[in-house]
């Protein structure tokens, strides 16, 4: 058989860790290209409005910004645990949870005022991000339950919650009977940051989360206790790091930066609780973290080019009649080209002899 | 009719799309191969396989087109977690997302469409027993799972088959060495369970709830992974556990018919509530799951 | 040649696995040629191998514990379970290989786990069967039994390779022998016509360097004790620890004998605090007269304990960090953590200390863990554990699938550190090692030790004694 071998490297190649990302964009975009054509539509008028106009106008530019700063948090917290080998793919609950916990504040006191408002809602986010995450948590290390599938089905309850809030007790009583919430006070949203945008307070937050967590992962003594347990789960216990420990501060943090996230979605572009806010940022995010190689720095890009292929998706469907499933169905196809591309990061191909090299 | 009678009729019927899908993965499970995009295969399946029939395909070209959409997305996991050794969770998710765009972007022009759902086939005489009678009135695919469930068991349990998927789930590096393609059996095992992911979601999109609507498998190839843990590997409880959930997604409508004000968020969280708990039941048993567990699951196997 | 039994002798490292996994088709030769009954063969895979007659053995078995022996056989063998249960009870009997057919692997003991193997390979009669390190797994006595099973066959004109590094049994069991030394063949020989410093010089390049038991010295204050300690096994497949009681003091070493399996992994995580004690144990383990029943690993380091774990890939060190990140996985209470932020310096210094002061053969501190050989490995293990400046050191198969220079150096570092007055607690299957090493040894068989023998007092039958009456296992 002439079939080349898969064969592990003895070092981490440094070069196919940086290239794979953008050999993942290629092999996604050429075949999402491909199945647009197949549809009949356009592909070069697709590419046009996905990764080019976004970058036309100072608006959509701010756009993009504003997309990349709720993804790059929540990926910056998944990474963490993923990097600990434990998978909280429960980051939109976590996330709507967050939103709900923020907006109680303007909910039951539409007539506050002051600067503490919107400091506060994003406190209470994190914390309601952190509790939603906490029962995973408690699951996994008390009850040794999978934290994938329990963190996943806590999603769809907390959407279910945020459902029963705004059709019920929490529905704006002025709102026409929508699923909605009042719209918050001034007090209640977060400042704007680049004017004539949406562009808000919270992408500084992000940026500085974003130090932190570079500095968690490559500097802390808590990153690397996490990190062994991650790639050698018996060389932590030989070394006496806690795993359940290192379980429940993966968990938090993850809940803590969605709950944070979905706090600044309610109190910065959206103004209100409403059905909406559960985008799917919490899934993309999975994403983007995995892209950008589970890495603090790594994450910045990719949550930029996630947020740059929503917007041109929004684009797209606009412009050239492509449907929005399709940026899931390219989001799909991206993260499995990475993670084909990622193996040849501590792997390598080797032809058999005899076979033409 | 009362509400245990509406549940026993209407719980086979609701277990089915549970059933197959779950069984599907118990057996690429067994093989040591944890595919989390079971959600999204599901969603393939139950598109194509609506757009077949509501094509005028038929429904079992239905299912074979659904199961077949199935099988070849598990085959583009295969090729990723078996060829390339990557991350079999992430790669997972990754296939569950695809699965999901493709079949909202395959399914956006029939969007609400509906087909007729097929007949029920009724055995005589017992179909009129009180209370359980209605378990004795299934469609077609209800009784073929009915005879696919034990078959699959006896497969597993007392054939060659079932022991060298058992070898290769336990210690892939014995199995390898005394000179079976490790490989190969995962990717067998892999695919057939897609090809059940993809019928389960043609069953729902066909008979079951015969329409279309983007979103429409909503968290059912999910329960049916941890449906694979509750049953702890083993077909019959898997069984038991599928009727349990198509019991459990019955009881909303059964509240409703006995007058019980249960607001409707509550109880459609109800299926992930019980997944989460019977769950956090099942898995503290960890003598139970570490005896019946499979040695080897997700990680990738490398020479 | 038929009915010969042929021993390839070769130390850790020299190729004989690999030579045997090619013969048995796992892995295909780069270039050359395999013969076979005068034939040139190509051997592609072990289902080809054994269509040719070739049945292996392998050194860690490939049995399926969940499986039951019958079910196992039928895995390779053709039949039905009745018949094969049956074939397999008589080829037991007439080769002295008794095993029950319907017992779970997991609830044998590793001899008879290695009969399973044997008699697997037997039912398809072959030509050839190679054993891959048989003896490494037995008592004593059981080699014996072993041997006359291998006699046995070779009277039936089966041919048998035999790979070891052990060069006594070679002499007593095998008509001829091939030496391999780094992936050569440096001799050809008979071997009874040759004393083993000649066939040790064949395979090292030099005589089989000698250690002498060291000599006692003055023994200090108790460092360690165990006193009635059992523990339930939490693992289907695990071992129960009942009745564990011994002592360590400082200035001396002591060895628990056994057969892997045995409970050594269970009694090694319990010692090193991986394993959390029941309430009601945990009075029951004290190092230097502290209690350390409730203490994780960490703690009980504060203490001044280190312990050299069995697998260094995974436990003892993260293949994927660098030797660096490795230093810190133990020491880091060396001032390399400071306000929470890892001392990149520190750990550094610390790394390249390690590596030079224990020749460890590296491109240098920044070398990934995984791309060391097992003996480099170990040696880097052993020398930040060593770093550590421990009261009580305990090992856990310090020279397994090491090489005898490395191993000799091993040795030759704890004798000097005991002498330095630090208790050690070696566990190892090695008997060569204990006897060479030890002060005092125990026996560790099913779960149970024995009780203490005093090395330079006791013979290796006396030890291999207590590794079956203890158990009552025949193997």
């Amino acid at each position: 058989m002439a079939l080349p071998k898969l064969v592990r490297r003895e070092h981490a190649s440094l070069p196919v860790l940086i290239a794979a990302p953008f050999v993942a964009l290629a092999i996604a975009g050429l075949s999402n290209l491909v199945l647009y054509a197949a549809i009949g539509v356009d592909p070069l008028a697709v590419f046009k409005a996905m990764l080019i106009d976004p970058f036309t106008s100072y608006f959509s530019f701010s756009e993009i910004l504003l997309k990349a700063g709720p993804l790059l948090l929540i990926a910056q917290g998944l990474a963490i645990g993923f990097r600990a080998k434990v998978f909280n793919i429960g980051a939109e609950g976590q996330f709507v949870l967050g939103a709900i916990f923020a907006s109680a504040i303007p909910v039951y006191m539409p007539q506050a005022s002051g600067a503490w408002i919107w400091p506060t809602m994003l406190v209470l986010g994190m914390l309601g991000g952190l509790a939603w995450a906490a029962i995973t948590a408690f699951w996994r290390v008390h009850l040794n339950a999978n934290e994938i599938l329990v963190s996943l089905m806590l999603s769809f309850v907390a959407i279910q919650i945020l459902n029963y809030l705004l059709l019920g007790p929490w529905k704006d009583p002025m709102g026409f009977n929508f699923p909605q919430s009042v719209m918050f006070q001034f007090d209640a949203l977060l400042p704007i940051l680049l004017p004539g945008t949406r562009v808000n307070i919270s992408l500084v937050i992000v940026l500085i989360l974003t130090i932190v967590a570079w500095f968690f992962v490559q500097r802390s003594f808590a990153g690397y206790r996490l990190e062994v347990g991650g790639l050698a789960p018996n060389a932590a216990r030989y070394a006496g790091f806690s795993q359940s420990g290192a379980i429940w501060l993966s968990l938090l943090i993850g809940g803590a930066a969605a709950g944070l996230s979905g706090a600044a979605e309610v109190a910065g572009p959206v103004g209100q609780l409403q059905r909406a806010i559960a985008t799917g940022y919490g899934y993309a995010a999975i994403i983007v973290a995995y892209l950008g190689g589970l890495h603090p720095i790594g994450i910045i890009f990719s949550a930029f080019l996630i947020a740059t292929l929503y917007i041109g998706g929004d684009n797209a469907m606009v412009s050239a009649g492509l449907p929005i499933a399709a940026v899931n169905v390219f989001q799909g196809t991206l993260l499995l080209a990475y993670l084909a591309a990622a193996t040849f990061v501590r792997h390598k191909l080797v032809w058999p002899p005899g076979a033409r090299a | 009719m009362t509400a245990i009678e509406y549940i026993l009729a209407g719980m086979l019927a609701a277990a089915t799309p549970f059933l197959l899908a779950a069984l599907g993965e118990l057996v690429a499970e067994r093989s040591g191969v944890l595919n989390l995009g079971v959600e999204g295969i599901m969603a393939l399946g139950a598109a194509v396989g609506f757009i077949t029939v509501y094509s005028g395909g038929g429904h079992a070209m239905g299912f074979v087109f659904g199961g077949l959409s199935g099988a070849a997305l598990s085959l583009v996991f295969a090729f990723v977690v078996l060829g390339l050794h990557a991350n079999q969770v992430a790669t997972g998710l990754a296939i569950g997302i695809m699965g999901l765009g493709l079949s909202a972007y395959l399914g956006k022009p029939f969007e609400s469409f509906t087909v007729t759902g097929v007949g029920k086939i009724v055995v005589p005489g017992v179909v009129d027993l009180p209370l359980v009678g209605g378990l004795f009135r299934q469609d077609i695919v209800v009784w073929l799972s009915l005879i696919f469930t034990p078959a699959l068991w006896y497969v597993l349990k007392h054939t060659k088959l079932g022991l060298l998927l058992r070898a290769v789930g336990e210690n892939p590096h014995a199995a390898s060495a005394i000179g079976y393609p490790v490989l190969l059996i995962r990717l067998c095992a892999v695919a057939f369970g897609g090809l059940m992911a993809g019928i389960a979601g043609a069953y729902a999109s066909t008979i079951y709830t015969p329409l279309w609507a983007d979103g429409m498998i909503a968290g059912r190839g999910w329960i049916a992974v941890a449906l694979v843990v509750f049953g702890t590997w083993m077909v019959g409880r898997v069984f038991l556990g599928a009727c349990l959930f198509g019991a459990v997604s019955l009881g909303g409508i059964a509240a409703q018919t006995v007058g019980l004000a249960i607001p409707s968020q509550l109880l459609a969280s109800m299926p992930y509530v019980v997944t989460i708990i019977v769950l956090g039941i099942i898995s503290s048993n960890r003598r139970l799951v570490k005896l019946n567990g499979i040695a080897s699951l997700g990680e990738p196997f490398e020479k | 040649m038929p009915g010969a039994i042929h021993a390839i002798l070769g130390e850790n490292g020299a190729g004989k696995s690999t030579l045997m996994k090619l013969i048995y088709g796992v892995e295909t030769p780069d270039e050359g040629t395999i013969t076979w009954m005068g034939e040139a063969t190509q051997i592609a895979s072990p289902a080809a191998a054994r269509r040719l007659g070739i049945g292996m053995v392998f050194q860690h078995f490939s049995l399926f514990e969940t499986l039951t022996v019958v079910e196992n056989v039928s895995l390779l063998v053709p039949g039905n379970k009745k018949d094969l249960a049956e074939r397999i009870l008589k080829l037991g009997r007439e080769f002295g290989l008794e095993v029950d057919p319907l017992a779970h692997v997991y609830a044998l003991s590793v001899g008879e786990r290695q009969r399973v193997e044997i008699i697997r390979c037997l039912m398809v009669d072959p030509k050839l069967l190679i054993l891959d390190e048989p003896t490494s797994v037995l008592p004593p006595q059981a080699v014996n039994q072993l041997f006359e099973t291998l006699r046995r066959l070779s009277k039936r004109g089966v041919s048998i390779l035999f790979i070891s590094h052990k060069l006594e049994e070679i002499r007593s069991v095998c008509t001829h022998a091939t030496i391999l030394r780094s992936g050569k063949i440096t001799g050809n020989v008979t071997p009874k016509d040759f004393d083993a410093h000649v066939l040790a010089t064949m395979m090292i390049g030099r005589d089989m360097p000698h250690l002498s038991p060291a000599e006692p010295v003055k023994r200090g204050e108790k460092q360690l004790e165990l006193t009635g300690l059992s523990l339930a096994a939490d693992d289907p497949f695990g071992v129960s620890l009942e009745d564990i009681s011994l002592h360590v003091h400082a200035g001396e070493i002591l060895g628990i004998a056994g057969v892997s399996g045995n409970g050594q992994a269970e009694l090694a995580a319990v010692i090193s605090g991986e394993t959390p004690l029941p309430k009601m144990m945990q009075g029951r383990i004290a190092m230097h007269r502290h209690e350390v029943g409730a203490l994780n690993p960490a703690a009980r380091r504060k203490l001044g304990f280190a312990f050299v774990p069995e697998d260094r890939l995974g436990q003892g060190a993260v293949p994927e960090l660098s030797l660096v990140k490795n230093a810190i996985l133990t020491a880091y209470l060396q001032g390399m953590v400071q306000r929470g932020m890892i001392r990149r310096g520190r750990a550094e210094t610390f790394a390249r200390d390690c590596i030079a002061e224990n020749d460890v053969r590296t491109p240098g501190p920044e070398a990934e863990a995984g791309s060391l050989s097992g003996g480099n490995l170990q040696k880097f293990i052993i020398g930040r554990e060593l770093m550590l400046e421990p009261k009580l050191l305990f090992l856990n198969q310090p020279t397994w699938g090491v090489d005898i220079g490395a191993a000799t150096a091993i040795r030759r570092r704890l004798i000097a550190l005991r002498n330095a007055g630090c208790a050690i607690l070696v566990i190892s299957e090695d008997m060569e090692d204990l006897f060479a090493l030890t002060d005092y040894m125990q026996v560790l068989s099913k779960g149970r030790l024995s009780a203490r023998f005093t090395t330079s007092e006791t013979a290796p039958e006396d030890i291999g004694r207590a590794m079956i009456g203890a158990s009552g296992d025949a193997a």
